[in-house]
């Protein structure tokens, strides 16, 4: 990213690293997130995702580096002065006050603040998340759902610059978290306010962040749009970690632009893949291809890769169908067919021990280094 | 009947009924009952006789003599009075000291809970007479504790107010410290229970909603030990309001507590009715709060 950018990014945090005792939990993460962005970390357990939030939040203090918000050092400000809440994964409500004292607690703060206008705040807030019925219920008395916009209201009560959400949808079945997912995002659009949200879902991170940091072991291994790291993946473990895909070892054997001819003995032929720059030819790299992007056929296809194969196994999931194919280099490809129309899945492409080609474009195969 | 309906009605009904009324068999017979004897002996009349109480006959069937003295006599009034001041302020030094003990012990490493845990009930593994003629010993006049309080007092006051020892013997005083180093277990361990269950991202839910650490643990944690504080409340108030032993050992026999006077009217009066009144006295006056008690509890565990 350019300096300039870097200068007016709304939250920077520069290097930071954060070790308890001997484990390195956080290694050395820079990242810029601009004002009213969603910005997502993403990881498996044990990233350090959390504890990056956490640092954020003030809980933690970084062992090295530093955190800029709206162009103030974070460093030695306690949790109470940071204009930071924060959405627990457990919700954290308090169980001793209403659903209206919970989203009201943090406004007791703002001394400036008439009782008015504090219930005034509290009712907008409540309004927000729909919730304005249950003002007078205690958390005990409301289902999880209500629980998580309470958490919500509270933490947006008090107009943080910015608001942490750990693990937002979590704690909510299947159904509910994609109704969630867009209010937690209509909500994001009304309010202006910068989220930063750590999950582990990537799903949940796709259709909710404007951009996306994955995590791995305490670093950072790629930053993009949802787009981006999907279809662009820079590393085998980002390819893997979002979606699944199908990873083969291959050697660069030619470069015929705006192609790399690349031999992939498991495929048992030769590929076109997009051209890397940083690649050269003679270099050991890996072929990625995601198994929508294949498609199979009973005929050879036109397409510039076309692979023969057996199918080994196939799966029905309703709006798509999976196969297992075998192929004739000895090596097995994920393949995933859209079910476009009813009767496709009873006069399906093709059956169990069926021979049959899959196709893709240069495009859609992947060339990753590292 | 045949066998095997007998059986199955004892699978079914007897053993579940047997298990649930033994302990309530048990309280009749060794609570319910006794207390019904001390009622009852509470409205007869004294006598010479063996045992030194009578009913019906030449006395009246229900004699409120008793009831009566308690609530004219001076000296049952203050006994009454003495005792509740006396429990009232051992269980809130206690609350005063238990608390930051209690808090401390959920905020510290697993190991050193245990060890600390153990602590707060290693007094107990101590004979608690011997535990009191402890005491005894250290708040006597002649003792290397009473004599180096002594010499800090006479080093920092005028010389006019120089004493030659400190008088903690036979005084409220006395009896308050012993029942507050007796007592504390009973407030530290439920404290600890009930702080022990809170969870600790409440606490910092309400740092990061911008509260500091002091306004934390009045809105968070505070709230939300109540039932801890009133646990432990019942468990020092009300034994210690009917203490005997520790007044009785370094307490100012010029202003008795109520156990004493019990004691006294039993084995030295010969007034049973009378020693049975003060009981049944007691027993009403303590009942008060252990509803007030019960309510909350119930209120409280309707909550979660």
């Amino acid at each position: 990213m350019a300096e300039g950018a870097a200068q007016d990014a709304f939250l920077r945090i520069e290097g930071v690293s954060k070790s308890f005792g001997s484990f390195q939990a956080v290694r050395d993460v820079s990242l810029t997130v601009g004002k009213g962005e969603i910005f997502s970390l993403l990881g498996g357990s044990g990233c350090g995702k959390t504890t990056l939030l956490r640092m954020l939040a003030g809980f933690e203090e970084p062992s090295a580096g530093r955190i800029f918000l709206d162009g103030r050092d974070m460093a030695g400000v306690p949790p109470w002065e940071r204009p930071v809440h924060m959405m627990f994964q457990s919700y954290a409500i308090f169980p001793h006050m209403t659903v209206e004292e919970n989203v009201g607690y943090g406004l007791k703060h703002d001394k400036g603040m008439s009782k008015a206008d504090r219930a005034n705040r509290v009712a907008e807030m409540l309004e927000l998340v729909q919730l304005t019925p249950f003002a007078q219920r205690k958390p005990h008395q409301i289902s999880g759902g209500q629980r998580q916009r309470v958490a919500l209201a509270r933490a947006l009560a008090r107009q943080p610059k910015l608001l942490l959400l750990d693990e937002p949808l979590a704690a909510l079945d299947k159904k509910l978290r994609e109704q969630t997912q867009f209010e937690l995002m209509s909500i994001q659009a009304r309010t202006g306010v910068t989220f930063i949200v750590v999950t582990h879902d990537q799903e949940e991170a796709m259709t909710l962040s404007d951009r996306i940091a994955v995590m791995d072991k305490g670093e950072v291994r790629q930053v993009g749009s949802p787009t981006e790291v999907y279809e662009f993946p820079n590393s085998r473990f980002v390819a893997g970690f979002i979606g699944s895909i199908n990873t083969f070892e291959a050697t660069v054997i030619a470069r015929e632009s705006p192609h790399l001819r690349l031999s992939v003995p498991a495929l048992g032929t030769e590929v076109l893949a997009r051209d890397v720059a940083a690649v050269a030819v003679g270099q050991a790299v890996t072929l990625a291809i995601r198994p929508e992007k294949l498609r199979i056929s009973r005929e050879r296809p036109e397409a510039a890769n076309a692979l023969a194969g057996t199918v080994r196994d196939l799966a029905y999931f309703g709006k798509d169908s999976l196969y297992r194919l075998d192929l004739a280099g000895g090596g097995m490809v994920q393949a995933h067919a859209v079910n476009a129309r009813r009767g496709d899945e009873g006069a399906r492409v093709a059956d169990w021990d069926d021979a049959v080609f899959v196709g893709f474009d240069p495009a859609s195969a992947l060339v990753l280094v590292t | 009947m045949t066998r095997a309906t007998l059986q199955r009605w004892l699978d079914d009904k007897g053993w579940p009924a047997f298990l649930i009324g033994l302990p309530y068999l048990w309280l009749v017979v060794f609570f319910l009952l006794p207390f019904l004897v001390v009622v009852v002996m509470s409205v007869a009349t004294k006598t010479t006789t063996a045992p030194p109480f009578s009913l019906g006959g030449e006395h009246p069937w229900i004699s409120l003599d008793t009831y009566a003295r308690i609530l004219t006599d001076g000296l049952y009034l203050r006994a009454f009075l003495t005792s509740l001041v006396n429990a009232a302020i051992a269980t809130f030094f206690c609350l005063l000291i238990g608390y930051p003990v209690a808090l401390g012990l959920t905020r510290v490493s697993h190991s050193w809970r245990n060890i600390l845990l153990m602590l707060v009930i290693l007094p107990f593994w101590t004979s608690f007479l011997l535990r009191v003629y402890a005491w005894m010993g250290l708040m006597g006049k002649t003792s290397w504790f009473n004599v180096m309080l002594t010499d800090a007092w006479n080093f920092l006051v005028p010389i006019d107010w120089a004493v030659r020892s400190i008088p903690m013997m036979h005084s409220n005083f006395a009896v308050i410290l012993v029942m507050v180093y007796t007592y504390l277990p009973f407030m530290i361990l439920p404290l600890y229970a009930s702080l022990e269950r809170l969870d600790p991202t409440l606490d910092e839910a309400a740092m990061d909603l911008g509260s500091r650490p002091a306004r934390v643990f009045l809105d968070v944690t505070l709230p939300q030990s109540i039932p801890g504080i009133i646990a432990g409340g019942m468990l020092v108030f009300i034994p210690a309001a009917g203490e005997l032993v520790i007044p009785t050992l370094v307490g100012d026999a010029g202003s008795p507590m109520i156990g004493r006077l019990i004691s006294d009217e039993f084995s030295q009066a010969k007034d049973w009715p009378m020693a049975a009144a003060i009981a049944v006295a007691l027993l009403v006056l303590m009942v008060g709060p252990t509803m007030i008690y019960s309510r909350y509890q119930a209120k409280a565990e309707g909550s979660t």
